[in-house]
């Protein structure tokens, strides 16, 4: 293995477990607000357990989040040192931003999680929402520094320097509403489904307990709507993708030469072709010129294997959870008792990991898709890696210690929040 | 003559590192007498020092991350050439905090403390390489240019005496900021009489640990004499105040105590962030990038002091009763 590989796996494993952590954070403090809500206008005591069930959840995610935050902030540099040397002055700025949101959300936390009895009831679910939003925040400005590696602007490069550095322009990168609206509904689509799904399957298990009906509830109302705006967003994605990063584009939808008309590939391929459905996802023009792999030269292709895989598990999964969020809909507008439908019950209880192997899946289509460039058109991988020999050693130092953090999360996890009251 | 914006920054980064030193530090701190329990109010040691650290946790963590995107927003190239340079050990220390956040996690949320106790040992060895990192910057002994064999560059700049009295020296800090502060956690008697003990002991070594680190000093580090004596003076009275039981006032002198000593690093090494050649001028980012990270500080401030005083007033108000 050679050492860029190691630097490019290390932080790919740290990423991995990352995001799982930070997107249950963001998503788990409104489930949590939303059942604190429900306790205070019913005074039925289910809501005030899940209020706290959750809030743990959150506590526990948001303890091993910082960590692997604080792991991954180091990493940038340990790794991609010339990265950072060249990018720290001009992304800086929404890293410190997510500091602050950051900061905010720890301080609430605190509050919410050990103030049950110190503050006023109304001061306490602010602190909830405080947490919830400070949350988002935090993930969105993560998001955008990602997002100006796709499109870096707001520098000129001069010889390989930046000059005319202006942050806030690099803020405003093109590719920032598009990633982050599509990360933020992911956060919300994976978790609030996962939760509906592992009540659903112990409601399947004989335990139709009014907790369990009312924590799938819960998990339904933040996740369906997440889940079937995900394709809308997803849309805006590809145009953009189009428009600013069409070679990415290519290695998604494994297209090797650029056409009008272009169909879209279905599977590896050659695969299922779908005629003129690519032209027509990426522009809304049958008859539109796609870009294809064949306009850059090979040693600037990302791994179009990979890439397209990726791209097909979290088109197709993401497609089924919209369709269960849909079709929870469409009970709920009929007034029928959706945690008595066994149908849609085993479908949700399917559905419970789906969401965070898409958010994995559109990770690696995105990294991937950029590759070999670390910053688009402007620093390749390979050279903002460190000098530094051996890097296999922390490589695989990490994965160990991560496997091993995950572990712990998943035992504690289950023991505090999943497991259903003795009562 | 008032500082420049990058001398303005750099002392704000400074602060952020002290603040995580004086609350983040303490809860390494914890770690360490969490492990040395003893003594047949054993169990009630343990979870006083749960409950004391439990709210804050988090908060205390986060002046790290603040202090380090800040540091690589200013001054990128510090954060690169650091990144290089002490690649090992801070590799480790992460290592360490990424096990002393589990170990919290086990021991707050599960039940298993076994392996809670195995990760808390384990985590010990990130105040060590945060002192020993502190110490190879301060020094001047990280590479400007990465040539030479893997041991040359990557393990002899840091691995020195020098740096290993600074890494037990940032371990006593911790222990003895820890100590100290449990004292005011709790209002049982013989519990605090515990940490009262805690603490003068770590305080004798803390003092002992820094007159070996003052014989090690390297010539290229002179620390002024003023600042030395102030920091002796704080030490004094922090036994002193912990002889007579005067906790809130061992609290102010100990915390002021290691404080001094941080901001002393800092004054040492001024003007250079990272000797022997980057002044914080020539390090640091371009002009604009530190007008908005300078907005940015004094937004989040205006956001986050208020909030800090509300968390702490929540929950420290009533263990200052404890003492009254």
């Amino acid at each position: 293995m050679s050492d860029l590989v190691a630097a490019r796996s290390q932080m790919a494993v740290s990423l991995v477990f990352h995001i799982i952590f930070a997107v249950i954070g963001i998503a788990m403090p409104v489930l949590m607000v939303i059942a604190e809500r429900r306790w205070q206008r019913t005074r039925d005591p289910i809501y005030l357990d899940l209020a706290k069930r959750w809030a743990r959840g959150t506590a526990i995610l948001f303890a091993v989040g910082a960590v692997s935050g604080t792991v991954l902030s180091f990493e940038l540099g340990l790794l991609w040192p010339q990265f950072m040397r060249l990018a720290g002055a001009v992304i800086g700025m929404p890293f410190s931003l997510e500091g602050f949101a950051f900061f905010t959300e720890a301080i609430f936390l605190g509050i919410y999680l050990y103030g049950w009895e110190r503050v006023s009831p109304r001061a306490h679910l602010l602190a909830g929402v405080i947490v919830a939003v400070s949350g988002a925040a935090s993930g969105i400005f993560v998001v955008i520094a990602n997002a100006w590696m796709n499109t870096p602007t707001g520098v000129m490069v001069t010889n390989g320097a930046f000059t005319h550095i202006d942050p806030i322009a690099a803020m405003r990168t093109p590719a920032a509403l598009p990633q982050t609206l599509h990360m933020t509904l992911a956060a919300y689509a994976a978790t609030g489904i996962a939760v509906a799904g592992i009540h659903a399957l112990l409601v399947l298990k004989g335990r139709a307990s009014a907790f369990n009906r009312a924590a799938l509830m819960i998990g339904l109302v933040v996740g369906a709507p997440a889940a079937v705006l995900q394709p809308l967003s997803g849309d805006i994605a590809a145009r953009y993708l189009a428009r600013r990063q069409p070679v990415k584009l290519a290695a998604m939808e494994a297209l090797y030469q650029t056409r009008a008309g272009a169909p879209l590939t279905i599977g590896p391929p050659p695969g299922i072709k779908i005629p003129y459905a690519l032209s027509l996802l990426a522009f809304h023009d049958p008859h539109a010129v796609v870009q294809g792999l064949d306009a850059v030269s090979p040693d600037e292709r990302p791994n179009v294997g990979l890439v397209h895989l990726s791209f097909d598990v979290m088109v197709l999964l993401g497609t089924y959870l919209a369709v269960v969020g849909l079709w929870a809909g469409w009970l709920a507008l009929r007034k029928r008792d959706l945690a008595a439908h066994r149908g849609f019950l085993r479908a949700l209880a399917v559905a419970t990991p789906l969401g965070f192997v898409c958010v994995e899946a559109g990770w690696m289509v995105t990294e991937l898709g950029r590759q070999p460039w670390v910053i688009y058109g402007v620093l390749k991988t390979q050279d903002a890696v460190t000098p530094m020999p051996g890097l296999i050693v922390p490589f695989t130092a990490i994965t160990l210690l991560y496997c091993a953090l995950a572990c712990v999360v998943a035992v504690v996890l289950y023991r505090q929040i999943i497991r259903s009251p003795v009562a | 003559m008032t500082p420049s914006l990058a001398v303005t920054l750099a002392g704000i980064i400074l602060i952020g590192l002290t603040a995580y030193v004086l609350l983040g530090g303490a809860d390494f701190g914890g770690g360490v007498w969490a492990l040395l329990a003893s003594g047949p109010r054993k169990q009630a040691q343990r979870e006083l020092i749960a409950r004391a650290i439990g709210p804050v946790w988090e908060a205390n963590h986060v002046w790290l991350i603040l202090s380090l995107v800040l540091l690589f927003t200013c001054f990128p190239l510090v954060f690169a050439r650091v990144a290089i340079g002490l690649h090992v050990p801070l590799t480790l220390m992460l290592i360490g905090i990424v096990l002393r956040g589990s170990a919290f996690v086990f021991q707050s949320y599960g039940e298993g403390s076994a392996a809670g106790r195995v990760f808390a040992t384990a985590s010990l060895i990130t105040p060590v390489l945060l002192g020993v990192c502190v110490a190879a910057a301060a020094t001047g002994a990280v590479p400007v240019e990465p040539r030479g064999s893997f041991v040359a560059v990557y393990v002899r700049p840091w691995l020195t005496a020098f740096g290993l009295a600074v890494g037990v020296f940032a371990l006593a800090c911790f222990a003895l900021l820890a100590a100290v502060y449990l004292t005011l956690e709790t209002r049982d008697l013989p519990l605090q009489e515990d940490f009262r003990r805690r603490a003068l002991v770590t305080e004798v070594v803390v003092v002992g640990v820094a007159v070996v680190g003052l014989f090690l000093l390297p010539a290229a580090l002179s620390i002024h004499p003023r600042v030395v004596a102030l920091t002796a003076v704080t030490a004094a009275s922090a036994i002193w105040s912990l002889w007579r039981r005067h906790y809130a006032l061992a609290r102010v002198a100990a915390a002021g105590q290691v404080a001094l000593i941080v901001v002393g690093w800092g004054a040492a090494q001024y003007p250079y962030i990272l000797p022997p050649d980057l002044t914080i001028q020539a390090a640091a980012a371009p002009r604009v990038t530190l007008e908005l990270a300078f907005t940015a500080v004094i937004a989040g401030a205006v956001v986050l002091f208020p909030s800090l005083f509300y968390l702490m007033r929540v929950f420290k108000a009533q263990s200052k009763n404890a003492m009254r």
